[in-house]
């Protein structure tokens, strides 16, 4: 049975808490997804708009339930983001927080509980999708791109079954939902809980809200999800010190964790029983694809580990032959029934059907060890993770030179921070284009400010056929 | 540079605000103060005088002039200069 269906065996077990300390069973939050969606017939699109709310998570295993595909989507971005994605994917409903109702003006309001409300756009599509279609993700949050990974019911329930069995779930486990919703690591840990008959703890604070840390303790969470960012904060909140008893495990993804922090962590989480697992994944792959079993958090500095139960990895050189034997570097390839349909960009793609047939070229490359542990090295195409997100180099480049299309410019990076090389002109106060340019990026992609550095240089360095030398540039890093 | 200078010059280049903006300025008001911000300005003000925060102080950094309030218990003193 999928674990979006409404279980018997569930029916009394709490799957909600809130903030206030009010808690929904398995059999409210089906009841409650029954009402909101009373209206709403199986074939139809919905724009979700996420929050850690009840109405939000109800909506969404309702629409799964009930064969509605939802599309789940950032309440924070902007109205002219929202009209462009109404106008591409003609979602004939909508489900959205009351805080940003005025991004919905003359629709008609189905259903209205004071939180959340559903609306319809009047749209009426004259095309069914395709029927393995269940839900869509977009792959880069909050920047508004039109871009969605396609995703069956087989991708989410192998996904949410492997990760409950790696991560050991059990039905006593209380998450608290540190990470958004919409995000595909935030979805895999309210997906692999409601799989194993767990709860989950909603909240939309952040780690230096004290109101947090106040419902962690009170509700006494057994497990916490993060970006490295979140370690980073975590550490400087020195979490080591601060009286956690009922924490049992801390998940981290979304980017590579710094060998002092995997030590920092292993060391702490070694002395406290806290199992720590590093997972590595993709949108394009639900969520997860491989973890580093906590008890070898200390023994293997730097790996994501092996492949969750189901899933297999290959390496492939630059010919496309796959590499045997451990120490070569090649291009990290996944099969499992997790790998997603494919893209979509509009209403039109919904049609489509298995594009990748359980087979992922991931694009970063990778190398294993001698024990069949794999280890990130790179990346075969140009795009940084920030803060957990994906972000394109070349698009980053695209919009610098559309908004400053007298200068030549380049972008590179590293980890999680992004570099941008542009060409200086003698008038230029560089201090202050610096901040401009910063505050642009953030703004256009709204991602925080400080994931962008911007250096100025006489040239950008091209070869005789034009190609930016990125090698050059990165020296200079 | 008083401290005063040094405190506002932390919010002005980890938050990317003006010197006019800092009144009342408050944790998560603006975009630029997220959680990311927030670390970037917590370490930065470490590092800018020397002191280490604990963790519920850390916490309670959740505007501009409360932070004045928590440096003061550091011993850092953010005298309104003329």
């Amino acid at each position: 049975m999928n674990f979006y269906e409404e279980q018997e065996k569930n029916r009394e077990q709490v799957m909600l808490i809130t903030e206030t300390g009010e808690r929904l069973t398995y059999r409210q939050v089906y009841k409650l997804a029954a009402e909101m969606l009373h209206f709403v017939p199986e074939g139809a699109l919905v724009f979700l708009f996420c929050k850690n709310q009840p109405e939000s998570i109800a909506g969404y295993l309702g629409m799964l339930q009930k064969g509605i595909v939802p599309a789940l989507l950032d309440p924070g971005l902007e109205k002219d983001q929202v009209r462009e994605l109404l106008r591409r994917y003609r979602p004939e409903y909508c489900l959205y927080p009351e805080e940003i109702r005025e991004k919905f003006t003359g629709m008609e309001i189905l259903w209205d509980n004071g939180h959340y409300r559903l609306s319809k756009t009047g749209e009426t599509p004259d095309k069914a999708f395709h029927p393995n279609l269940a839900l869509l993700l977009s792959t880069s949050g909050s920047t508004g791109s039109p871009k969605m990974v396609r995703l069956s019911r087989k991708n989410l329930q192998s996904n949410a079954r492997s990760i409950g069995e790696y991560l050991e779930i059990t039905r006593e486990d209380r998450a608290v939902t540190s990470l958004p919703m919409q995000y595909t690591y935030g979805l895999s840990v309210i997906n692999s809980h409601v799989e194993r008959g767990a709860a989950l703890l909603l909240t939309d604070r952040t780690v230096f809200e004290k109101e947090f840390w106040e419902f962690v303790k009170k509700e006494r969470a057994t497990s916490m999800a993060g970006v490295p960012r979140t370690y980073e904060m975590l550490k400087m909140l020195r979490i080591h010190q601060m009286d956690l008893p009922d924490l049992k495990v801390l998940t981290q993804a979304g980017g590579h964790l710094t060998a002092q922090l995997q030590e920092y962590y292993g060391t702490w989480c070694a002395d406290k029983k806290i199992r720590f697992y590093i997972m590595y994944g993709q949108t394009e792959a639900t969520a997860r694809m491989s973890y580093l079993p906590w008890q070898k958090i200390l023994e293997k500095p730097g790996s994501i580990g092996i492949p969750i139960p189901g899933g297999r990895f290959a390496l492939a050189d630059e010919e496309g032959k796959l590499i045997e034997g451990a120490g070569q570097e090649g291009e990290l390839i996944y099969y499992g029934d997790n790998v997603s349909m494919g893209y979509a960009a509009c209403r039109g793609d919904l049609e489509k059907g298995d594009e990748r047939r359980g087979c992922l070229h991931t694009g970063d490359l990778a190398k294993r060890d001698t024990e069949g542990f794999y280890y990130i090295t790179g990346r075969k195409k140009r795009f940084l993770k920030v803060f957990g997100m994906r972000v394109s180099l070349d698009m980053l480049e695209e919009i610098i030179k559309k908004q400053y299309p007298d200068r030549d410019a380049a972008c590179t990076g590293m980890d999680d921070r992004a570099a941008v090389f542009i060409e200086k002109k003698p008038e230029d106060r560089e201090a202050e284009l610096e901040e401009e340019i910063r505050n642009f990026l953030s703004a256009r992609t709204r991602l925080h400010r400080s994931a962008f550095s911007v250096r100025f240089v006489s040239r950008i360095p091209r070869n005789s056929s034009g190609k930016v030398q990125y090698a050059q540039l990165e020296k200079q890093l | 540079m008083t401290n005063l200078e040094k405190y506002n010059k932390a919010f002005i280049r980890n938050l990317g605000v003006k010197k006019e903006d800092l009144p009342g300025l408050k944790y998560r008001g603006i975009p630029q103060w997220d959680s990311i911000g927030h670390m970037d300005l917590m370490a930065d003000l470490e590092g800018e005088f020397e002191i280490r925060m604990d963790t519920p102080d850390v916490l309670a950094f959740t505007s501009y002039e409360k932070g004045k309030e928590i440096l003061a218990a550091y011993g850092v003193e953010l005298e309104e200069q003329e």
